[in-house]
């Protein structure tokens, strides 16, 4: 069985100007141990998709379809039995580890409230778990760190205790919304590496939610291109990053800077992403793709699976990304 | 802290005797005399009583008189209760007033707190806006009004508590003035608090909380509760001193005898060393709880260190 699936889910928002959707039709399926990777320019839908998942959703967020964890809906639980789930069982690791501490308080109290929360541990016991689970992320003197304020903290050492706080209870599913997009490269190259190891420890199943790709192409076993709300293409990080099917799945990948290209014009994708309260008709890709054609102005392509394991959206045949 | 204490205090004493020397010399720029009056005053008596307060010599030489009785503590002689020094007249009063408000200030902070935090954690239902709505009324409505309506309420269509007097502040003598000093306090306070509420409970740090599966209560009071109170107390200091030292509003209806009519009378009949008294009150309990606010701030945020 797999340990989460994510069947038809749609979040919008009631906003004065009419109902936006944020995420509009997403299925992915993870099992035990097992990464995914979801990519998307800003505003694609993909930090909601994790805001949804962990019921943090604004007040005016408004969700459908389910999400089975174990085979339990949790989209449909109470705040109540939510919190019995969060941190416990799914964590999330928060893409501004600047602000995502308390700034008010010791960071060992923030590690150890979760422990006698959800383990019901003492406050000893609890301080020398936390000051493992420092050790497990690798932050040096951990033991002293326990006493200090995240503001003495740097901003890699700030997303290592929020990845130890997340990984306390050693939960089943690990959400990670861009973790590494607000640090410097060399420490995001660290936070990765120590993610990857976790990972592999822990067996801690992951999404892993990122513009970088590559982010997805270091850690992730599956990846998922969001557009405007929607899936894209879907599949093995391999099959996506050696055979795209989809133009923008393809124009992401060409806008990748390259070692052994120096001094070339880098490729980008024209234009913006769309208005979510306004999405053109049809794909909403086409106004910024190269190659549509009449129908993808009229007629929105749905998702289908081409080969078993991979999905995509485009009116185009799966086949013409592997010819050109 | 103890450097931050010290430092503190060594930069009060300039800023006092700053605040003197203006109001001395503003004080006695105005014009009359604590003893013209409209009935004049035979000259050789007025020539008498002015040699024996020095006003007769230049201001210069006056200012330094009274610098001089400063430094021994004395505030001097009242120049219109005769037979009263200014220290006297403080004596009595202040403690009255400060008890008013004291009490006023406790009522202020818990209900404007409290209320400020249930409005905020309520946002836009009925309940927020009926606290702010009160918080409106508390602030547009003056307490010379309210003063008379409670009497008119509390002793003469209900008699449940004597119109005024002050019998050593036995409580039914404390409830009116406290309600009239403290209703703008509180809806100040719950304005704040509850702006202030709203601003912590949508940051991350909040979300992060959310996300470690705590429950509702354990995020206000552990995590939200210090940052919101951190505007909240930069009011609080100057509100404190305004609320001790009274209000001549309350002094006159309910006839308490606090503080709060020496500031009127003092300037009105020109009694210098009254004015100069209660200014000098009024400035060192400023700086005193200025003080008081940063500590409390070092207290509540962190990254504020001495």
């Amino acid at each position: 069985m797999n340990l989460l699936e994510v069947d038809q889910l749609q979040v919008n928002f009631k906003t004065p100007d009419g109902f936006v959707t944020a995420v509009n039709n997403l299925n992915f399926t993870l099992a035990q141990g097992e990464t995914l990777g979801i990519v998307g320019e800003s505003g694609s839908g993909k930090s909601q998709t994790a805001f949804a998942l962990m019921g943090l959703l604004a007040k005016n967020g408004v969700i459908e379809g389910q999400a089975r964890f174990e085979g339990q809906n949790i989209l449909s639980l109470s705040d109540q039995q939510m919190n019995r789930i969060r941190s416990k069982e799914i964590a999330m690791i928060f893409q501004d580890p600047m602000t995502s501490l308390n700034p008010y308080m010791k960071v060992g109290k923030q590690l150890m409230e979760v422990l006698m929360l959800h383990k019901g541990m003492s406050k000893a016991e609890a301080f020398e778990a936390s000051v493992q689970m420092l050790d497990a992320v690798k932050m040096p003197e951990a033991r002293k760190r326990m006493h200090m304020y995240p503001h003495e903290f740097s901003g890699g050492m700030r997303q290592r205790v929020m990845i130890a706080m997340a990984l306390l209870c050693q939960p089943k599913l690990l959400i990670a919304d861009e973790p590494t997009t607000a640090l410097d490269v060399t420490v995001q190259a660290q936070i990765l590496t120590l993610l990857n190891e976790l990972k592999k420890d822990f067996n801690t199943a992951i999404v892993m939610i990122t513009h970088d790709l590559g982010v997805v192409a270091g850690l992730c076993d599956k990846v998922l291109v969001m557009y405007a709300g929607q899936t894209m293409e879907y599949g093995s990080t391999e099959d996506v990053f050696y055979q795209p099917t989809h133009p923008y799945t393809r124009g992401l990948l060409q806008a990748i800077p390259r070692l052994d290209s120096e001094g070339d014009i880098l490729t980008t994708i024209p234009g913006n992403p769309p208005n979510l309260l306004n999405l053109p008709s049809g794909c909403p890709f086409h106004s910024r793709c190269e190659f549509a054609e009449e129908r993808c102005v009229k007629e929105a392509p749905t998702l289908e699976e081409y080969q078993v394991g991979k999905l995509r959206a485009c009116h185009k045949s799966a086949d013409w990304g592997v010819a050109s | 802290m103890f450097t931050f204490i010290s430092k503190r205090i060594l930069e009060a004493i300039p800023t006092l005797l700053v605040l003197i020397t203006i109001s001395f010399f503003l004080m006695h720029a105005a014009p009359g005399s604590p003893f013209s009056s409209e009935r004049a005053l035979p000259a050789e008596v007025l020539a008498n009583i002015n040699a024996k307060y020095h006003l007769d010599e230049p201001v210069i030489n006056q200012y330094f008189y009274y610098l001089g009785g400063l430094l021994q503590g004395d505030l001097g002689p009242s120049f219109r209760y005769k037979d009263f020094t200014i220290n006297e007249l403080i004596a009595q009063s202040f403690p009255v007033s400060a008890e008013i408000g004291i009490w006023s200030f406790l009522v202020a902070l818990i209900l404007g707190v409290g209320c400020g935090i249930i409005a905020a954690l309520r946002q836009n239902s009925w309940v927020d806006y009926s606290v702010m709505a009160f918080a409106n009324l508390g602030i547009v409505l003056p307490n010379f009004v309210l003063a008379p309506l409670c009497i008119l309420f509390f002793s003469i269509y209900n008699h449940w508590l004597p119109p005024g007097g002050w019998n050593g502040g036995a409580w039914p003598y404390l409830i009116m003035p406290v309600i009239a000093m403290s209703t703008s306090y509180i809806a100040q306070i719950a304005r704040i608090t509850r702006g202030s509420m709203i601003e912590t409970m949508h940051s991350n740090f909040i979300r992060t909380a959310h996300a470690k599966g705590l429950p509702k209560h354990r995020i206000i009071f552990q995590h939200a509760l210090r940052p919101t109170m951190l505007p909240v107390i930069s009011y609080l200091g100057p509100a404190f001193v305004g609320i001790v030292t009274g209000s001549v509003i309350v002094d006159v209806y309910f006839g308490t005898g606090g503080i709060g009519q020496h500031f009127i009378n003092g300037a009105l009949n020109r009694d210098y060393s009254m004015v100069m008294g209660v200014t000098i009150l009024v400035g060192t309990l400023t700086i005193l709880f200025n003080a008081v606010v940063d500590i409390l701030y070092a207290v509540i945020d962190p990254k504020i260190r001495y």
